[in-house]
């Protein structure tokens, strides 16, 4: 059996979806593949399904939110896990925050469940298929969505501290344009 | 060590040969300072502190607290060591309100007290947003000796606390302002 390489599944990942595949690089020696929304289920299922690469599992699904990357504000992350192999890669996946669908990925593994259910509740994606999209660890009424770089992380009925000393003002949290450029795409 | 006091000295009244004359509210103060029954609502490092407390070294027993109770109905003193989520707020609430009277609260460490360090979306920023609380104990997370410290002044609000504050206007109007019935 060939042994699999990130130079290898990344070869066959370009020779399979092409154009799909948009960027790859390996910070800390793992695969980290940027591909396209519309072909992530095809690709993870190729990923689970194919006889060499046997990507059975999948270790963390999560979102993550860049305001200042335009047009590509929001994002899915997929961390897989070949057990077979002992081979890890990351796919992710960036698409505006005005057109929050995603295909789910419970088709593949029933653990994304509330994987997606968490994504959902903390970034507000809207995982297309899923069976049951609710919120899942924060209080059931929370409406929004708390993760967002929008919405401040401190809570706002904090009685005990003096704003001026924690970098914030009218106690409304630390406003995410005072730090521009922290929140940006590695090595792109 | 000559000085240790084990018992505290009754309480003040006529004194003879083997009776004592006082009033029933000292009496019924130091029967409750020295029986309360703590519940102990630990969610996190705190907790560990309380164990520490509750273990040989220093000793809760010593102050008539040998038994935990772990039922809110039969508990006089809760004790909430550790941060509150909002989420837990509901059910710190419905515990605090299966407890008899008289009842006191020990918010114990900086989370339960303010929140601590969790200024975030999901931390209930100090259980006195839910539950009216008797005495705070600093520290993150506090010792046992400012465990024992709050402790013990629960115990004077225990034994100096009249019998009639329970039935009185403004611990009513306290309680409706945490709305609990």
């Amino acid at each position: 059996m060939a042994e699999v390489t990130n130079a290898s599944v990344l070869a066959t990942l370009q020779e399979k979806f092409g154009d799909a595949i948009e960027h790859a690089y390996e910070p800390y020696g793992m695969l980290t593949a940027f591909v396209k929304r519309e072909q992530i289920i095809d690709i993870l299922r190729f990923l689970k399904e194919d006889s060499t690469i046997q990507m059975n599992f999948l270790t963390s699904l999560c979102g993550i939110h860049y305001p200042n990357n335009e047009g590509k504000e929001l994002g899915v992350i997929y961390h897989l896990h070949s057990f077979t192999n002992n081979f890890r890669m990351r796919l992710e996946v960036f698409f505006p925050a005005a057109d929050v669908d995603m295909p789910t990925a419970t088709v593949l593994w029933p653990t994304a469940n509330w994987m997606e259910r968490e994504t959902f509740e903390f970034y507000g994606i809207n995982f297309v298929g899923h069976p049951d999209l609710r919120i899942i660890l924060n209080v059931e009424d929370m409406d929004y969505h708390p993760l967002l770089k929008q919405y401040p992380l401190e809570d706002d009925t904090r009685t005990d501290k003096d704003d001026r000393y924690f970098g914030r003002d009218d106690n409304k949290g630390v406003h995410f344009d005072k730090f521009p450029g922290k929140a940006q795409l590695p090595n792109k | 060590m000559s000085n240790v006091q084990i018992v505290n000295e009754p309480p003040v009244g006529l004194q003879g040969e083997g009776f004592l004359v006082t009033n029933l509210s000292a009496v019924v103060g130091m029967a409750r300072k020295n029986s309360l029954w703590p519940l102990p609502f630990a969610t996190s490092c705190c907790g560990i502190e309380f164990m520490s407390t509750m273990g040989p070294n220093y000793d809760l027993s010593r102050f008539g607290m040998e038994r935990l109770s772990f039922s809110p109905r039969q508990a006089d003193l809760l004790m909430v060591m550790g941060t509150i989520a909002k989420k837990m707020g509901p059910i710190l609430r419905h515990v605090y309100e299966q407890m008899a009277e008289p009842r006191w609260v020990i918010a114990v460490g900086a989370c339960a007290s303010s929140g601590g360090v969790f200024d975030s979306y999901s931390v209930l920023q100090g259980i006195d947003k839910v539950i009216p609380v008797d005495v705070y104990v600093p520290g993150c997370p506090p010792r046992p000796e400012q465990i024992i410290q709050g402790i013990m002044q629960i115990q004077e609000l225990a034994a100096s606390e009249s019998l009639r504050r329970r039935n009185g206007d403004q611990y009513k109007a306290l309680l409706d302002s945490y709305n609990i019935k």
